[in-house]
């Protein structure tokens, strides 16, 4: 299907067809989830050896596995017989995995290992090494994080990242500036929500226009100093940065503090966790130089990966359910090592600001399901969305007191918000779905 | 067979107790249903896992440890209800018509002044034109006896889904 007409990134203009229309939506699946890495889990889910946690390639399910090895693989779930999901389990240890209809199982490595009457029912037919479990070609474990492609020409996972990696590090380094150390606190949300797959994953990409819709929880006050829906010194003394790579299609909500910023006050409901992290704060300037004046926000890595990087420090995956519906999963990350108190803390934060239970994203998922409901209609579709906001303003060459700083950036410290971060995603999404195959995508 | 009348009384007075709790819920006096609740009270509504019938231990995320749906004391009942309230909470807003049926009420034990109470929850969430949500599970609470009445002092809440099939939980258990 050509998107002529439909994906106008350079006038800001897009069409509705794109989030409701069938035949898109199928070739998403091929030429965007079939082809990007997506994000699997996380490797504190699976510490030893025979560990596995169920997860999501697209619409398609996929095991997370320790083998005894202790090696990890990501394998379709579904036998190589006749297609029974062989694992129906959320998590947990196992020696293999049984496939409950005819019998045939399954090493933690994928391997065929168990065939019921072998050697009477296929003679020597049987080739049993080329019918394991489907593995995904290529899988990597990035600081933690576990992320797996269904395509064997995508470029290696860094060369994905690209320049994006300084932001998403936000994500996944320690509070005080070590590399790495994240640890998942347990327990994975998981829910529907009646709305295509783009409309989160666009949102978090730098969706900052959008106060109207929490105006009730700021008015309510959940933050972590008791006020609004979180702490807003840091933000409202840094410039604001709208961080884009359209050719990546990944993309950042950004802060940058003045080059002479002192540690902003936060957390001032538990003074030992303000403690905290201040100590974090400081140690990270000292092993961060002038990139601690950075921090994160929400953002998505192409396509449907959503870091949130400062707090309430999250990791939601919009697993597409047709074009009309979402399943959305999050997990909830915090320093391995941070002490019991702070752990304690963030987590009652986590649960009342995200997720269908907290009072921010409720509104946000009211919004996106009568979005898209109200987007379907004949009449509806033949008027396209604006993404015209700060069109023309950003630059690829960002710099601040000598702070260099990679991407297509929009200053919005003045102009609020910007629609620079979805016009990146909409420029890479545009480019996978006209590709024919990632030789066309590496640039 | 002797009826321990006692018993019937207490079962009555709970009876009673958690059908007008749904009374006020239904009826949107969410300020006087959340003075049913002791200051300490812990609302708790664990998510649930599919495991093996043999680790049933793990089917349910953890109290005070893990990610629930929700994990959470009076204050944060408090600022839900005031959200509903701001007139801006979109979720909300034309707000949900629910229907809150309570059956099987067993009571477990009263010693004290504390009584645990089990029951099943059938919640009917119906919103703008035709959104619905069946929600359907139990509850365990313990109810404390106070002046005129009780209050509850703990409400564990499992929801009989694994994925949510709800896009949000923006009304009360
Ligand atoms: S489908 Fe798995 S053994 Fe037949
Ligand atoms: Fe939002």
């Amino acid at each position: 299907m050509s998107l002529d007409g439909l994906v106008d990134v350079a006038r800001g203009v897009i069409s509705r067809e794109i989030f409701v229309n069938e035949s898109i939506y199928r070739q998403e699946l091929e030429q965007v989830f079939g082809r990007a890495w997506l994000f699997i889990g996380h490797e504190s889910q699976i510490p030893k050896p025979g560990d596995f946690q169920a997860s999501f390639m697209g619409e398609e399910s996929v095991i997370l596995c320790r083998d005894r090895g202790g090696k990890i693989h990501v394998f379709l779930n579904s036998c190589r017989h006749r297609g029974m999901k062989v694992c129906r389990y959320d998590d947990g240890n196992t020696t293999e995995f049984l496939c409950p209809y005819h019998g045939w199982s399954y090493g933690t490595d994928g391997a065929l290992v168990g065939v019921p009457f072998a050697k009477d029912a296929y003679g020597e037919q049987l080739d049993r090494s080329r019918w394991g479990l489907i593995e995904v070609a290529q899988m990597e474990n990035y600081k933690g994080t576990i992320w797996a492609t269904w395509d064997r020409d995508a470029p290696p996972f860094l060369d994905y990242l690209g320049g994006y990696k300084l932001y998403f590090d936000l994500l996944l380094d320690a509070w005080d500036g070590r590399e790495g150390g994240t640890e998942v606190i347990g327990g994975i949300h998981k829910w529907l929500i009646p709305c295509n797959w783009k409309f989160p994953a666009e949102n978090f990409s730098g969706d900052r226009y959008h106060g109207v819709s929490h105006r009730s929880v700021d008015m309510v006050g959940i933050g972590p100093s008791g006020k609004g829906r979180r702490d807003m010194q840091e933000r409202n003394e840094a410039r604001w940065l709208d961080v884009t790579f359209p050719d990546l299609g990944h993309s950042m909500i950004a802060f940058l503090r003045k080059h002479d910023s002192p540690i902003a006050p936060a957390y001032q409901d538990a003074p030992a966790v303000a403690d905290y992290f201040r100590r974090c704060e400081e140690e990270r300037t000292r092993r961060r130089g002038e990139l601690w004046r950075l921090f994160g926000g929400p953002g998505t890595v192409f396509p449907n990966a959503s870091p949130l990087a400062r707090q309430p420090r999250t990791l939601a995956v919009w697993h597409p359910r047709g074009p009309h519906q979402t399943e959305c999963w999050r997990i909830y990350l915090v320093d391995a090592d941070a002490p019991p108190e702070v752990k304690d803390f963030l987590r009652h934060y986590y649960i009342r600001y995200s997720g269908p239970s907290g009072l921010t994203e409720q509104d946000d998922m009211e919004n996106w399901n009568y979005a898209h409901a109200a987007s379907r209609g004949t009449v509806a579709r033949q008027h396209p969305y604006n993404y015209e906001m700060g069109l023309g303003r950003a630059t690829e060459s960002f710099e601040d007191h000598g702070l260099k700083l990679p991407g297509r950036i929009a200053d919005v410290t003045v102009a609020n918000a910007s629609e620079n971060n979805q016009r990146g995603f909409y420029t890479r999404w545009r480019q996978f779905m006209e590709a024919k195959s990632w030789a066309d995508l590496k640039r | 067979m002797t009826v321990d009348v006692q018993q019937l009384l207490v079962k009555q007075e709970v009876e009673d107790f958690l059908y007008r709790e749904a009374e006020l819920l239904d009826e949107r006096r969410f300020e006087e249903w959340l003075e049913l609740f002791t200051d300490d009270v812990r609302y708790f509504m664990p998510m649930r896992r599919n495991v093996p019938a043999d680790e049933l231990a793990r089917e349910f995320t953890r109290e005070g440890l893990d990610v629930n749906w929700f994990d959470e004391g009076k204050d944060t009942l408090t600022r839900r209800v005031k959200q509903i309230r701001t007139g801006v909470h979109w979720a909300e807003q034309p707000p949900s018509r629910t229907c809150h049926m309570v059956s099987n009420v067993q009571v477990l034990s009263a010693a004290g002044d504390e009584v645990c109470v089990k029951s099943r929850f059938l919640l009917y969430r119906n919103r703008v034109e035709t959104e619905t949500d069946v929600l359907v599970g139990k509850r365990e609470d313990v109810l404390r006896r106070v002046a005129g009445g009780f209050q509850i002092a703990r409400r564990k809440i499992v929801l009989d889904q694994n994925v949510l099939l709800a896009k949000n939980l923006t009304f009360f258990f």
